[in-house]
């Protein structure tokens, strides 16, 4: 049977540009509708490189998201050429260097997901499945959370999310999104020899986080995005160099606290928030992860998978 | 016309609002549109109150449902984050021994009114005498408030010109209460009394705060709104003007001849006849003949100058969104830039200041 929709990779180069630059072109990620318009080739680029898998559509009746990167129609652009996120007409950020445009999007993405859905208790965090249960991994910037997650979506984990976990409130099930994964400096190339096969955007530099750029998701990771996964465990992991692969248990009380500190809605849901960090704390086993090489990590990841039973059989 | 092919604009976004009831079935690409003009116009909260005051969320597309259910959720957050803050505010103040009114979306909020449903809510806004001003920004550090970082030019632009000390924000909670001592900047010709104001203020009970009286409160609202240099919520405003004036005339008779006497009294007739006229045109709000004369009279604009009124606020309250821009749309927001900082400050100050800010603009990469 034919599918309803096309992927992004049946799409000429070329033709996803002219889509973009007249505004039809909309991307599925998850269950959101983004509608993304831009007149920059790098960002068409971009986009066919890291959602090649994500089904398309021209011109839907409805997104949830309606987007453009665009220049800035200011003086400025005749001495530096800057690149800005609109959304509906707003500008939440101040313009970017113009090289920086498609990571731009990107971020310009998560934040628009992060600020308006308060359908999910949307965790500042990453999120992976495997057997149907998922693992959280929360943590705060540089301590290695994405390149853990990146080694894991390409080693038998399903990727859900790297940047943003959302938790159903009611059901406290995990939604993917299949995003791309943000990774930058040695972490970049530390995945690039892990994985030749990875696919990526460019690089790019001199951005305030330092050399970044994104990895595709997996194929299987967005053929299955619709699939939901039952949270079972919560890892803070943090990377030293040189350590052995330690894997310690963590208070459930404390977990809590800094669950609903890096939740993005946790305050705005009230009651429904505080209960969902609840129920998904108690269905979770928590661990504190130190670790310094990927295989190690796999292994004790492997492990903790091995542990799994649903909380709700 | 192909109905598929309609955009929802600012006046399909009013009727929304307005009529929940006759929304009906308009399909999703209009939903798609209506929802984008109304995110913009900071409106999905009011439309959505709306909608499940009618009880015809049920029967909506799926796709809408989680953008109505997320506004939702933020406005009864905000509502309930106002009231939380006012609280400290109040503990902050209690040795404050003069009325403390709360202006605004707070006022709206902890007084219960049917403006404050579905409506997102920004900063605290204060008015104290101006003799407590010192001790009210004491009183305010005391309890964790600071004012940000501001440079002399800033420091001096706000005590010397405005009617208002430089945003103060909470250490801790990241608030920000803005302490007013008039509603106009002094700069302004037309600044009313402010002890006038005062001491028709009315206190809200079991609370340390007052509101301005009814008519002072529309009063308020529509010079806040027709002195401004930006209409980002104009739209939002007239809609608070809206459910102002329709609640108070509900519930008092001699509403109207309040507010005809207070604007004479607070010389502020100019900006209210604004008011009146442009809630009765653009979101049909119902104004007694004899109000709307006797303000014509005193606001006293000639012919040629409300004809020219028209051509700027008919469309610069619509929403700043690209499915209603058009370039009437845009010269209509530069000329309400031009008026809104015409009428606050004179020519001479006014070119200075906007001088500053141009070539900071130019040179700096800063949107101040």
């Amino acid at each position: 049977m034919k599918p309803a929709y096309c992927r992004v990779r049946e799409l000429p180069l070329t033709g996803l540009q002219k889509l973009m630059r007249n505004g039809s072109f909309a991307l599925q990620t998850g269950n959101l509708t983004l509608r993304i318009k831009s007149d920059f080739a790098d960002v068409a680029r971009s986009i066919h490189a890291l959602y090649a898998d994500h089904p398309y559509y021209i011109d839907p009746d409805f997104s949830d998201f309606h987007v453009e990167i665009r220049e800035p129609q200011n003086l400025r652009r005749w001495f530096k050429r800057q690149a800005e996120f609109l959304i509906d007409g707003d500008r939440p950020f101040e313009p970017l260097p113009r090289n920086q445009a498609p990571a731009f999007l990107e971020w310009g993405l998560n934040w628009s997901i992060a600020a308006s859905c308060q359908q999910w208790l949307t965790i500042h965090a990453a999120s992976l499945e495997r057997n149907g249960l998922a693992v959280i991994l929360p943590a705060p910037p540089g301590s290695g959370k994405s390149t853990l997650c990146a080694a894991l979506a390409l080693r038998g984990w399903r990727l859900l999310s790297d940047e943003l976990t959302l938790i159903d409130p009611t059901t406290t099930l995990a939604r993917a999104l299949a995003r791309p994964i943000n990774l930058k400096n040695e972490s970049i190339d530390l995945i690039r020899n892990f994985d030749s096969s990875s696919v990526w955007a460019p690089e790019i530099y001199d951005t305030a986080k330092g050399r970044v750029t994104h990895l595709r998701p997996p194929t299987d990771a967005v053929m299955r995005m619709q699939e939901p996964a039952e949270p079972r465990w919560i890892v803070f992991p943090r990377y030293v160099a040189g350590a052995s692969p330690v894997l310690t248990p963590r208070g459930k009380a404390d977990t809590f606290v800094h669950l609903a500190q890096n939740a993005f809605n946790y305050s705005p849901l009230g009651t429904l928030g505080f209960d969902a960090a609840g129920r998904l704390i108690s269905q979770c086993t928590c661990y504190d992860f130190t670790y310094s090489k990927l295989d190690d990590a796999l292994e004790a990841f492997d492990w903790i998978s091995s542990t799994g039973e649903s909380a709700h059989p | 016309m192909n109905p598929g092919t309609l955009k929802f604009t600012g006046p399909d976004l009013i009727q929304a609002i307005k009529f929940p009831e006759q929304l009906g079935d308009i399909g999703l690409r209009r939903w798609d549109s209506l929802l984008r003009v109304a995110k913009r116009a900071n409106l999905v909260g009011r439309l959505a109150e709306g909608i499940h005051r009618v009880g015809s969320f049920n029967d909506l597309p799926q796709q809408t449902k989680p953008h109505l259910e997320s506004a939702r959720v933020l406005t009864s957050h905000q509502r309930e984050a106002m009231e939380w803050e006012s609280r400290h505010i109040s503990k902050a103040l209690c040795s404050i021994d003069a009325p403390i009114v709360l202006l605004k979306g707070a006022a709206y909020a902890l007084t219960d009114r049917s403006a404050a449903k579905g409506r997102l809510f920004g900063d605290v806004d204060i008015l104290v005498p101006r003799d407590e001003i010192n001790k009210t920004e004491a009183a305010l550090m005391m309890h964790g408030w600071a004012s940000g970082h501001h440079d002399s030019y800033d420091e001096r632009y706000y005590r010397r010109w405005m009617h208002e000390i430089p945003p103060m924000t909470h250490r801790a909670r990241g608030t920000v209460i803005d302490v007013h001592h008039n509603i106009l900047p002094l700069t302004t010709s037309s600044a009313p009394s402010a002890e006038l104001l005062l001491a028709a203020s009315q206190p809200i009970p079991n609370s340390v705060f007052s509101t301005l009286c009814p008519a002072d409160m529309v009063i308020h609202s529509a010079t806040h709104l027709f002195h401004e240099s930006e209409l980002q919520n104009g739209l939002r405003d007239l809609f608070d003007l809206d459910a102002l004036m329709t609640e108070f005339s509900s519930q008092s008779t001699d509403f109207w001849v309040q507010l005809e006497d207070r604007a004479a009294l607070l010389g502020l007739a100019a900006p209210l006849y604004l008011a009146l006229r442009y809630t009765a045109g653009i979101l049909g709000t119902k104004i007694p003949d004899r109000t709307r004369i006797a303000l014509e009279k005193k606001a006293a604009f000639g012919q040629s100058s409300l004809r020219i009124l028209d051509s700027i606020y008919l469309r610069a309250l619509m929403p700043d969104h690209p499915l209603c821009a058009n370039t009437s749309a845009s010269l209509a927001r530069a000329a309400v830039f031009v008026r809104g900082h015409y009428l606050r400050m004179p020519v001479g100050l006014l070119t200075m200041h906007l001088g500053r800010k141009f070539f900071l603009r130019l040179f700096r990469n800063t949107s101040r």
